[in-house]
């Protein structure tokens, strides 16, 4: 019936350095439990690689068994092969074997899981006419029977046109021995007869493929014919000739007539699939297990909704009360390791490159670190134990009125711990319009980094007296977390109904029933998360943490150090004891300041005054804010430098010296308009090279990160503006 | 399609029906089919979310959540009570 594939290539043919007998691919729907399989198969021998040209991640692990290398692909999880978003079009186009550069797998291992056999047999059943080796391991099986569900296996496997079919519990490992012998030789197996349940569609289909001389593939043609002519199947298209878009439609008419095809697919495969059901499947008393009870309890409205805000409320404590120790570490360890460069080997231009370019430069990679880990530690569970779906669908009406998802509500609430991962997060979002609102919309929320910029100017300039039980100062900070969230919603907004406007996208949510998660999927999960971070946003972070270090650094004058030497020498003839220390290390500071003032840095920031002189800032607020680019908290230990107070001056050394600080006609730089400004500047700006970063990667364009940087600037410059000359 | 009329719009919770016709003109509908929305197929009304959208079924033991205006698509014969 199958013709042999020409995209086919036997597998020790291809010319990869890794020694491997077969490629597996692991196919299943969403849920199905395909990476627990996966990732219980392969252990640690995986890697993780992009497809080309997407953002699209690609698991590979090798599986070890009877002396043979069977390397596993875990795919994107999908319900049928007519796919609709990026990460369904990879699968399919591996499971086919229309991705360039890569053949078709040599076998599939598609997972169900036993307790939604319904969609899984959907998905089977178009596998089985693939003529592809295959096999089918039923996970949950443990779950399906708490439920009290029977499946015989042996009549679903006749039902499968013979293939084998390995039941497992892959929380706890039964049945995975089998399992793993079974796909030692999957690649050697025949395929499987085609089933053929649509025998119309293969009728039409193998016309055409006897019509044309080229090699095409019935499969190929059937797809081609549900889902119409695209850019995914062009090549399908050109093979059948000049007159092939006539014949498409011609076999098309006589196939759906008037129905949409992939409804008619639906309605005549499910029915296969209802007929299978009621032949292997029969359902017995279900035990009320904790699971029962908890999803019925949680499925009333007002509890689910309160259950939810307890639970993102523990998460976003849990950010901040558990990774800010670890930060505080981080930096303390980076400042200590910059002190011991700079006593081992002096003050030289390769000790500040090393102490503060480099030092610092990972430091502020890897002070993400513990944000993002546990933060991803919680959206993964959230995600495994069935929650994240839950959440997504009670929040679906709030957020569906600011024109976005109910998907966005996690990213969205993650991105006030930090945008990052929250950026990150926004992969659970299907459809890309709202993904990319989402993303552009996310780092308005008051992360934590704006939090000692906030600190240091509300501090400093807003008196702290009590309005009622309130104080002015809390007051003023909340009302910084609201103004980002109203930016936020605004921006989401006005995206939709402007650039990403586009027809709503259909929600349709699959909500499983709760279970616990595997740890070691969690843990594999969240390496994968670490590892992308720091070797696809950690490059980008450090390169400008260099090249920020090199503007403040260059040019060094030769008129500062003699200076300084001078200074010393007068104060150790005049002065001793704690005095001396207190006036050398002024000394220090003043020549940290003067050799700032006239690096590239420094120029930059009295080149550009003259822009921000209508907000009210003088060059050496301007030069913080330049070099507070790749991290918006280094402006305060920029302005400690600047304001010659040195890099870790405590607060209120540094808040003193700021409002002392004057124009050259002796009137205050730091009004209240102006600290106002600098609030809400603040407030929008996206100086945070980390989220550009990872916007770039998960847009996989630097159109957008562009985009979001040049918007957020000018409102901030904007908003910074009208406080300045109008209040 | 403003009216629930006898679609899953309007089932009570703890009310199943079989679905007996979808209007499949939109392609998010048809995209709903592939997920096992065809005629046929059992469905049962588990929760509304607060404010009463979105809904959350039950199709062949597993939960899927439509909104109102998708949900009234598809018709539904039902079978007995709600409660």
């Amino acid at each position: 019936m199958t013709k042999p594939s020409e995209t086919r290539i036997p597998a020790n043919q291809i010319p990869i350095s890794r020694q491997r007998d077969a490629s597996i691919a692991v196919v299943g729907t969403p849920n199905s439990g395909k990476s627990t399989v996966f990732n219980r198969l392969t252990g640690l021998r995986q890697r993780i690689g992009n497809y080309p040209g997407v953002t699209v991640e690609r698991h590979i692990g090798t599986l070890k068994i009877d002396n043979r290398n069977i390397e596993l692909v875990d795919l994107p999880g999908t319900h049928t092969l007519s796919a609709h978003s990026l990460e369904e079009r990879i699968a399919v186009d591996v499971i086919l074997g229309r991705m360039q550069g890569l053949p078709q797998p040599d076998g599939i291992l598609a997972v169900v899981d036993a307790t939604n056999l319904y969609q899984g047999l959907y998905l089977l059943q178009q596998l089985l006419d693939l003529g592809v080796p295959l096999a089918v391991v039923l996970t949950m099986t443990d779950a399906a029977e708490g439920e009290g569900l029977q499946i015989n296996l042996e009549r679903l496997s006749e039902h499968l046109a013979g293939v084998p079919i390995f039941p497992v519990v892959a929380t706890t490992g039964r049945g995975l021995e089998e399992l793993r012998h079974g796909l030692s030789s999957l690649h050697e197996q025949n395929p499987p007869q085609p089933i053929l349940a649509w025998p119309k569609l293969s009728a039409a289909a193998e016309a055409l493929v006897a019509s044309v001389a080229a090699p095409l593939r019935r499969v190929e043609v059937e797809r081609l014919l549900v889902d119409g002519p695209s850019d995914a199947n062009a090549a399908v298209v050109a093979s059948l000739g000049p007159a092939g878009n006539e014949a498409i439609r011609r076999a098309q008419d006589e196939v759906f007539g008037r129905d949409p095809p992939l409804a008619a697919e639906a309605r005549v495969r499910y029915r296969w699939v209802r007929a299978v059901l009621a032949d292997v499947q029969s359902r017995g008393t279900s035990l009320a297990s904790w699971r029962t009870r908890l999803t019925a309890f949680l499925n009333r409205p007002i509890p689910g909704t309160i259950g939810l805000f307890i639970v993102m409320a523990i998460v976003f404590q849990a950010v901040f009360a558990w990774a800010t120790p670890m930060m505080d570490l981080i930096d303390s360890a980076a400042s200590s390791l910059a002190a011991l460069t700079h006593s081992a080997i002096g003050d030289g231009p390769l000790a500040s490159l090393i102490a503060d370019g480099v030092i610092s430069g990972v430091g502020s990679v890897v002070i993400f670190l513990p944000q993002i880990l546990i933060l991803f530690l919680f959206i993964i569970l959230l995600e495994d134990s069935g929650y994240l779906a839950r959440a997504a669908y009670l929040m679906d009406r709030a957020m569906r009125s600011i024109g976005l998802s109910g998907q966005s509500i996690i990213p969205m609430i993650s991105s006030f711990a930090c945008a990052v991962p929250g950026i990150m997060a926004t992969r659970v979002i299907p459809n890309r319009r709202d993904r990319i609102a989402t993303i552009i919309a996310a780092p308005f929320m008051t992360c934590s980094a704006r939090l000692p910029v906030y600190a240091l100017l509300i501090a400093a300039f807003v008196p702290s007296q009590s309005i009622g039980v309130l104080n002015l100062q809390g007051l003023v900070l909340f009302g910084l977390y609201l103004f980002g969230i109203f930016m936020g919603v605004l921006t989401a907004l006005l995206l939709r109904k402007t650039a990403l406007r586009g027809p709503k996208p259909p929600f349709a949510l699959m909500l499983p029933e709760f279970r616990r998660p595997n740890i070691r999927t969690v843990l594999f999960q969240l390496l994968g998360r670490a590892k992308v971070f720091l070797y696809r946003a950690g490059t980008v972070i450090f390169t400008v943490a260099v090249i920020v270090w090199a503007l403040a650094y260059y040019p060094r004058s030769a008129d500062v150090g003699p200076y300084l030497v001078e200074q010393q020498r007068l104060v150790e003839s005049t002065l001793s004891g704690t005095e001396l220390a207190e006036a050398l290390a002024n000394i220090d500071n003043q020549g940290a300041a003067l050799q700032l003032e006239q690096s590239w840095l420094g120029r930059a920031g009295k080149f550009v005054e003259p822009a921000f002189e209508p907000l009210g800032w003088d060059w050496r607020v301007s030069a913080a804010v330049i070099a507070g680019f790749p991290a918006r908290e280094v402006v305060v230990a920029v302005l400690g430098t600047v304001y010659a107070v040195g890099d870790e001056a405590d607060e209120s050394t540094l808040s003193e010296r700021l409002k002392a600080a004057t124009w050259s006609d002796g009137s205050a730089v730091f009004t209240l308009p102006m600290v106002i400004g600098l609030l809400i500047f603040y407030a929008c700006c996206l100086q945070c090279a980390a989220t550009l970063a990872v916007i770039r990667r998960e847009t996989n364009t630097w159109r957008w990160p562009i985009f979001a940087w040049g918007y957020m600037t000018a409102l901030g410059y904007l908003g910074a503006l009208l406080a300045y000359q109008f209040l | 399609m403003k009216h629930n009329g006898n679609t899953l719009a309007a089932l009570k919770k703890g009310q199943k029906g079989v679905i007996s016709a979808v209007d499949a003109a939109c392609p998010h509908v048809q995209r709903l089919m592939t997920l096992g929305l065809v005629e046929g197929a059992e469905i049962e009304l588990r929760s509304a979310a607060l404010g009463g959208d979105p809904l959350e079924f039950r199709l062949f033991g597993r939960g899927i959540s439509l909104r109102l205006e998708q949900a009234r698509h598809f018709t539904v014969s039902p079978v007995g009570p709600g409660d």
